[in-house]
Formats: C-alpha cells, structure tokens, sequence
C-alpha cells in the first residue's frame, strides 16, 4: 500500500507517541507511589533539614568549590603559559603534570592530600586547604588545556598590533591576549566550575566535623538518621540551585560574547 | 655595531641620495635625529623557508615624505613594511628608523615601535575595548600617561578622525570604515614619528574606502611621514610624493607618481598598473604568461641571478609579447 510522504511522518510520529504514553502508563500504575512519597517526600523529615542545609551545607559547598576553583584558575593559567613557553622544559612540565592530574581520580588526590600527606610529613593541612588544593590541582589540569586553547584562538594581528604600540611581549599577553582568551573561555570555564562544584562532594571523605558539611556529607548523614531519601533529593535540588543559574549565566554571557564579536 | 656600512654598497635601483643616512646605522643610540632620514633600509632580504620574498632591497624615506609602495601580491611589499618595524625579522641586512638600526640585536624594539605608528589591513582593534579603550590602552600601559591625560589625547585624535561621538562604541558597532579611522587614530594617540599602512583599504567595502583615504590624506597635508603599502592608484597618484614598485621581492621602479604610474618604464609596472587599473581587460594568457599566480616567487628583469629559479620566468620577451596594450 502507498503511502504518501506527508502520512509516513504522521505515522510514525503517532508511533512514538504511543510509545511515549505506554511508558508513562506503565509507571503509574506499577510504581508504589505512597512508597516513592514515604521515601523522598516526608515532609516532617524535609522539615528538619532547614535551614543548616542551607546556612552550613550549602554555603560550604559553595566556599569548597570556589577555594577549589580559584586556586585552579591560578594555576591554570600558569600552567597554559609555561604550556605555550618558548622553552621546552618548561613545555614538558607542563604536559606532563596535565596529563597526570587529568589522568588520575579527583578521589585519589583527595585520599593522598588528605592522609598520605600529612602522613608521610607528619605535617597537618587545614582541612578548607586540603579541599583546595585537592579541587585546585585537578581542576588545573582541565582549565590549563581550556585557557591555552583560548590563548591560540586570539587572532595573531592582536599580538602584533598591540606589539607594534610598542607594547612588550608580556605586557600584550596581559592586556590585550587574556583579557580575550578569558572572553573565548568563559563557557567551558563555567562548565568547570559546575563539575568542580559537584566533585567537592569528595571532602566527605576527610573526616568533617559538624560544620564543615557540604551538601552531600550532610544528606547522607541526614539519610542515616531519618532512613528516608528526603534529605538526599533536597540536597540534590540544592545542587541545581548553584548549577542551574550558572548554566543560565554561560548561556548569556555566551549571547554577549556573540554580539561583540 | 655600525653594521649599517656593511651592505651600501650593494645595487638596488633607484636609490635616492643616502649621502645625508650615513650616519644613521652606527651603533646604540639614536644618532642624528635631525638627518632628516626617516627610514633606511639596505640590503634587506628575508626568507620564509626556502622561499625568499625580499631579495635585495634598498631604499630610504626622508622625513615628511609620503611613499607609496605597490606591487602585486606575493611581491614582498607588505613583509618589506613588516620589517620596517620589525614584526618580521629580517634576514639579512639593516633598517634604520628615526635614527635607530632597530635590526641590532642590542636595540630595545619596544622603545622604538612606540615612535612607528602602524595600520593593518585588518584593522586589528582590541574588540574587548571601547574605541576609546583602544586609544589609550597604550598609551597607559607603554607611555604611562595618568589617565585624564590618555583620555584627553584619545578624544582629540577620535575628533581628528571625524569620531568623535564613537568613544564608547566597541569595535564590532562600527562598520569596516570607522574601524579603520580608530586605528588609525590609535597609533596617532603614540605620537608617532612615522606611520606605516599595510593596504589599508584592501578588507573595506569600496564605498567605505574614501573615508580612511580622506583621513590618510590630511595626515599627508600636515606633514607626517607615511609608507603606504596600497592598491589604490588615484591615492598613490595624487598623495604620495614617490612611488615604488616591488614585484618579486625587488624594488623594479621608483620616482615621482606622475612616472611611476603615469609614465612607467618597466614592462613589468605597465603591465601591473594595466591590470590594476582595469582589472576587466586582464586578459587570462597574460595572466600565465606575465605574472605568475601570487605565490610564486618571480624572477625580475635586473635580478642578481637571472634564471636560477624554474618555471616561466617572466623575462622581458615574454612580459611584451603578452603585454596588456
């Protein structure tokens, strides 16, 4: 039987959506749903986990992630100019520590900061220290091969018109190439800094106390004592309260960017 | 040191009186600031690889003087402009700017490119800066002027530029005309002793080109010294006081606009200006037979060494026969 183009499309279009509602059928009559509402939304549990979810957790995530970020940033930045150096070795120290740190688990470097370090120098690290630069050292790695990408896409007449102003060669990567490799940067930037911002979730293995939780430590704690899933979905949506806007952010600043160019 | 006397004597055509430039290559400092040499090039010569786009070339600028170079493309005129302030390192040979051979290796270049003002084809203004951003971003950071200072001087070269009301506007709001009229007021906020324009007008939409030529020109009235890489012929011809025409990495011809582009005595300028000139009546055999495609270097008429190179050189013979007119 023939069929026309226009009815194939509606056709199979009818057939996805049949699909799609014997799915969803599907769940809501086989799901236990006054179970799914005990387990994830008890209000009295819900209850109780305001406001140190928010006034303790919530702040220390954000405090760990943007320790962790800035000092990242830094080194970033550092490590994508000895990247892009015109002496080799400092080249090769470059590729080598990004290739390791993006290499190795973020848990790693946290277990080896956190216990092998002070361990092995008998030296005790400050525990928003050791978020740092756990967070920091990894997160360098990616923002390094980030910034460099975004130093090489700045035009070379840039360089030579600031250079021909007179202009030295690093006075020209300070206020004329950064400046707008930064620009370039800012989406996969902020797509770092959400990543990190989920990666803190690792200083719960350092032994916390009460308040040095973040969110995650905080919801599992609260799922231990209450044998509800409440504290853990409330601390996921605190999650998305800092990651949502900042996708919402990129994708402005990105428009911006756009526009000036 | 003093490498300046090294290479004079070499041929090059149509050197002007380097009589009073002697003076200029020894050493450091700036010597004779009143020689009223503005540039001195000699001997220069600059390869890419295995392929070398200046091949010998000599010449001088004498301050206030205005000089048109022109050329084909891949003739070397845009790197010869390039080494002037040295975003291209020579290969051989010295270049003397305000009484400075920037190509000693003891010369602090920085110092010097601040007294050379320099135009693109691309324009190349910061897009992260308003246009007065771009003004006195320099001058800030290179002449450490204070602020109110830099901003004073901005907006009086904006003015001069017929800008004025473009002080906060950021590059890409501007069209390709107003773009190049900030860049150019952007090298003038240096106080420039000198200026040099890379085609200035080749990225422009042709009905956006008299209005950076207008600005060029009153540059030229006041009395700046300006080397103009350009194709455009009716600027050269009534701007420029002398013209030179580069053509496979060689200066082939040089004097006053009237000869140099009225007059020319090459075969190699005439059929140039021919095809520049009117470009529909380029005929293609002319274009394989003369002039080769831009890439390919050249071989010139009075080249050192004539028939070194492969392919169809462009002898005399053959540059007549396939002679536009």
């Amino acid at each position: 039987m023939a069929m026309s183009r226009r009815q194939r499309a509606r056709a199979i279009r009818a057939v996805q959506y049949a699909v799609l509602a014997a799915i969803l059928l599907t769940l809501v009559f086989a799901a236990d749903w006054g179970e799914i509402r005990r387990a994830f939304f008890d209000a009295g549990v819900a209850k109780a986990q305001f406001p140190d979810i928010i006034t303790t957790a919530l702040v220390n995530t954000i405090i760990y992630t943007l320790l962790g970020f800035g000092f990242g940033l830094a080194l970033g930045l550092l490590l994508a100019l000895l990247r892009l150096s015109e002496v080799p070795p400092y080249r090769w120290l470059a590729v080598t520590y990004i290739e390791f740190f993006r290499g190795v688990p973020t848990l790693l470097v946290f277990i080896a900061l956190g216990f092998g370090v002070p361990l092995a120098f008998q030296v005790a690290i400050n525990q928003y220290a050791t978020v740092m630069l756990a967070l920091g050292l990894v997160g360098a790695a990616y923002m390094a091969e980030t910034i460099r990408a975004g130093i090489q896409a700045v035009p070379k007449g840039q360089t030579e018109a600031a250079r021909s102003l007179g202009m030295s060669q690093s006075r020209a990567m300070v206020s004329i190439v950064i400046p707008q490799a930064f620009r370039i940067v800012l989406p996969p930037l902020t797509n770092e800094l959400i990543l990190l911002t989920k990666d803190s979730s690792l200083v719960y293995l350092l032994g916390l106390s009460l308040d040095q939780y973040e969110l995650s430590k905080f919801g599992r704690d609260a799922l231990n004592q209450n044998r509800s899933l409440t504290p853990i979905l409330i601390a996921g949506l605190c999650y998305l309260v800092i990651t949502l806007p900042l996708g919402h952010l990129v994708r402005r600043l990105e428009a911006r960017t756009a526009r000036a160019r | 040191m003093g490498g300046g006397e090294v290479d004079s004597g070499s041929l090059g055509s149509g050197r002007l009186g380097s009589s009073a430039a002697g003076g200029g290559g020894d050493g450091s400092g700036r010597a004779g600031a009143g020689d009223g040499t503005a540039i001195e090039v000699r001997g220069l010569r600059k390869s890419f690889g295995d392929l070398e786009v200046l091949r010998g070339i000599d010449f001088r600028v004498a301050r206030g003087e205005v000089v048109c170079v022109i050329g084909p493309s891949g003739s070397g005129k845009s790197t010869l402009l390039r080494c002037v302030n040295l975003l291209e390192e020579p290969t051989s040979g010295t270049v003397t700017v305000a009484g400075v051979e920037i190509t000693d290796p003891e010369v602090d270049i920085d110092r010097v490119r601040r007294r050379i003002g320099m135009v693109f084809q691309s324009f190349n203004l910061f897009p992260h800066l308003s246009a007065l951003g771009n003004l006195t971003i320099a001058q800030r950071r290179v002449l450490r002027r204070d602020k109110a200072e830099a901003a004073r001087v901005a907006r009086e070269r904006l003015a001069r530029v017929g800008l004025t009301d473009k002080e906060s506007a950021y590059p890409a709001q501007l069209s390709g005309g107003q773009q190049q009229r900030v860049a150019i007021a952007r090298a003038l906020a240096m106080d420039p002793e000198l200026m040099l324009f890379d085609e200035p007008t080749s990225a422009l939409d042709p009905e956006l080109v008299g209005e950076v030529l207008a600005v060029m020109r009153s540059l030229a009235d006041e009395g700046m010294t300006m080397l103009v890489v350009t194709h455009e012929m009716s600027f050269a011809r009534e701007v420029a006081d002398r013209v030179v025409f580069m053509d496979g990495g060689v200066i082939v011809e040089e004097g006053a606009p009237e000869q140099v582009v009225g007059a020319p005595r090459h075969a190699r300028t005439r059929s140039f200006l021919a095809r520049v000139l009117d470009p529909a009546a380029t005929e293609i055999d002319a274009v394989d037979a003369g002039v080769g495609p831009p890439d390919s270097p050249e071989l010139s008429p009075e080249g050192p060494e004539p028939g070194s190179r492969p392919g169809p050189g462009p002898d005399e013979h053959t540059n007549k026969g396939s002679d536009v007119r």
